[in-house]
């Protein structure tokens, strides 16, 4: 689904991201881990072409994303509060992204309300716009946002940060749900390894810009890591 | 950007001097009267003045005082701070460049000096306790549109021979120099108002207070009628949103309703150096442009908050551009409406408007979107969060912006003026306007492809603010 060539980014002659080939199918579960500067959200910015690649490029359903924009009509991706429109409620971004994803009311509606423990009656008809809201609740409308009208690829970074532990369980629990579609590939950064682990069924460690680290996960993987990381 | 600033600094304090100086002559000679009794009798309105342009275009600066509270710095410091920042500002110094020369001259003509020392402290004062209000007031729309029409109340009272106010407050601005006494009110006035803003800002200095900001009631709506335009529906959806929900671009639609009447001052006769008719196109073009300047100015800076959201959704960069266009579009359409009450001035007048909408329509919603491409400079919507923030949202460099874009279509209507006949030079504006409406898809595919380009360093750009 993904492939990756010779990928670099350059800031002022300082190597921040430099990966050789990666090739991520379709249906898996991707799971990105590494240090601060490892070059996750770097990565994932070149993906939705938000940044430039010094040399090389990505494919996604062999589209060059920084050549066509062919590859917005089934990518989502959630990164940060750069996503969210802070004057909107959460209902009016829904059906905003809704709209452009070609999705009605109705359809936008049932997906809400099937996610409705996920937003724990916080977030729906609350009187608050986004920009009120909690960073853990602008993060939770980010990432259902993402689910709307059936993407084949999801980013989201660093989705477990500034989530309560309730809501990371139910986000485990639908991060998995969708990595049971074999139509749907997810990408998903994250500091926490044990997390990361539980929904990936590949994970790849990064470090200082380079793939130090790519498996299938396993039983061990959750120890392998934390030797790892563990300097 | 910035020269635009430099140059509008350094031509006020020009004129601020040569007023200062050639002051006192000039009204000796134009009128005979005493130049302190009069400069005395109209600074109520000088007063105002300054207020009105203070509250308009002076900049609190914003200094973040969460990260403060908890240092070891005592409140009142942080407070005495942020007020004292507020003082070593260009629209206190800029007073400077006037009344100092007036004084000295006053002096030299035989006035009493301790008298006139006294006078410029009073009136010193005076303009300290404007910069004191500003402070307090910026955030109260409703005082600050009171003070306009008090202004005009008083102004047209006194014009039409009703009522002058100048005659009470002349004899209470002169009195700082005929008593020895006098000028301590304002300063009273001064400390008092330092007081009442250190006092506001000390009680507001709390996260659940002054800090936390407001929250509005948010409604969710839905403005289903717009559905049937497809994108360009949502997206115009989430403009009038964007329009209503936030200070800022409320404001500047506020500003588009003043520039309709800003031909007023053109059309109505009142200043001769206006009735060239040159200048006449230039207020045409102005009349219906204002929510086309104002606004347009930032597109797509507007969506500088959440433009990573934007270039990574499922939107062509061509029904996006279209979008802002339109909505241009529509603005100059309600302007150029609303405009009719032009027609009194004869219906001329009025065509000419027409004539300067149509242009705007064809050629500088197009350019406009063009310099967007370059302006990069991100909007923070939701300013209103930082209680010692900056509020406004109308400054000069928008203004200064527009002007370029108003040369072409004078020339334009000059040449064919003057070389053939007044018509002849409406029928030139209108055909430029026409020209480029036909035009309009190739004028897309080129703004389409430098919004492509400048993408990247716009999304840069953005991600840095302040």
């Amino acid at each position: 689904m993904i492939q990756v060539n010779n990928l670099t980014k350059t800031y002022n002659g300082v190597t921040v991201l430099n990966i050789g080939n990666l090739e991520i199918q379709q249906g898996e579960s991707f799971g990105l881990v590494g240090n601060n500067g490892a070059g996750k959200t770097t990565f994932f910015s070149l993906l939705l072409d938000l940044i430039e690649p010094t040399s090389g490029f990505i494919k996604s359903n062999n589209i060059q994303v920084n050549k066509s924009e062919g590859w917005k009509p089934f990518t989502a991706a959630f990164l940060d509060e750069t996503f969210l429109i802070g004057y909107l409620t959460p209902e009016e971004y829904f059906y905003f992204i809704g709209e452009l994803r070609g999705q009605d009311k109705r359809a936008v509606d049932e997906l809400l309300k099937k996610h409705e423990d996920f937003f724990n009656g916080e977030i729906l008809n609350k009187k608050k716009y986004l920009r009120d809201l909690s960073k853990g609740n602008q993060k939770k409308v980010g990432i259902i946002a993402t689910l709307i009208g059936n993407p084949e690829v999801i980013i989201l970074d660093e989705p477990f940060a500034n989530l309560d532990p309730t809501t990371q369980f139910r986000l485990k629990k639908i991060i998995k749900d969708l990595s049971d579609d074999k139509n749907v590939t997810i990408l998903v950064s994250s500091h926490d390894l044990a997390h990361t682990t539980e929904v990936s069924t590949r994970i790849v460690a990064m470090h200082k810009g380079e793939v130090v680290k790519d498996i299938r996960t396993s039983a061990e993987t959750l120890k392998e890591l934390e030797e790892f990381f563990a300097v | 950007m910035k020269i635009f600033m430099i140059i509008a600094a350094v031509y006020f304090s020009i004129m601020f001097l040569a007023g200062g100086v050639l002051a006192y002559y000039g009204i000796k000679k134009e009128t005979g009267q005493d130049p302190l009794v009069l400069v005395s009798r109209f600074m109520i309105y000088y007063t105002f003045a300054d207020l009105l342009i203070r509250l308009f275009f002076q900049k609190i600066p914003i200094i973040n005082i969460r990260p403060l509270i908890t240092l070891p710095v005592k409140r009142s410091t942080i407070i005495n701070f942020a007020i004292g920042k507020t003082i070593v500002s260009f629209f206190n110094f800029i007073h400077a460049l006037f009344f100092v020369p007036f004084c000295v001259i006053l002096i030299k003509e035989g006035y009493n000096p301790v008298g006139v020392v006294l006078w410029l402290l009073g009136i010193w004062a005076i303009t300290y306790c404007n910069n004191l209000l500003n402070t307090l007031l910026t955030n109260k729309d409703s005082l600050f549109i009171g003070f306009i029409v008090l202004v005009f109340v008083l102004g047209g009272l006194q014009y039409y021979g009703y009522f002058d106010i100048t005659t009470i407050t002349g004899g209470f601005y002169y009195s700082f120099y005929s008593t020895y006494y006098m000028f301590i009110i304002p300063i009273v006035v001064l400390a008092f108002l330092w007081t009442v803003t250190f006092k506001y800002f000390y009680k507001n200095m709390y996260l659940d207070t002054g800090l936390k900001g407001k929250h509005d009631d948010a409604k969710t709506e839905n403005y289903t009628w717009l559905n049937r335009f497809g994108t360009l529906g949502t997206f115009l959806k989430n403009d009038i949103k964007l329009i209503r929900r936030n200070k800022r671009s409320k404001t500047t639609v506020l500003m588009s309703v003043a520039f309709l009447f800003y031909g007023l001052l053109f059309f109505s006769s009142g200043i001769e150096m206006y009735q060239s008719p040159m200048m006449q196109m230039f207020a045409a073009i102005f009349v219906s442009g204002g929510f086309l300047f104002t606004f347009g100015q930032f597109v797509p800076s507007w969506d500088s908050a959440y433009y990573p959201l934007m270039m990574s959704q499922n939107i062509p960069y061509r029904d996006y551009i279209a979008s802002k266009w339109w909505l241009v579009v529509i603005g100059t359409v309600i302007s150029m409406i609303l405009s009719v009450f032009y027609v009194y001035f004869g219906f001329a007048i009025y065509l000419s408007i027409l004539v300067g909408a149509i242009y705007n329509i064809g050629v500088n919603s197009h350019l406009i979107l063009l310099a967007g491409a370059f302006t990069k400079t991100p909007i923070d919507l939701a300013s209103s969060r930082q209680a010692f923030g900056d509020k406004k949202a109308f400054n000069i460099q928008t203004f200064l912006l527009t002007l370029p874009k108003m040369l072409l279509p004078v020339v334009l209507y000059a040449i064919g003026y003057y070389l053939i006949s007044p018509n002849a030079g409406l029928a030139f504006v209108a055909g430029a306007g026409i020209l480029g409406f036909a035009f309009r898809n190739k004028m897309f595919t080129i703004i389409e492809k430098i919004y492509k380009k400048e993408k990247y360093k716009a999304i840069n750009s953005y991600s840095q603010k302040n």
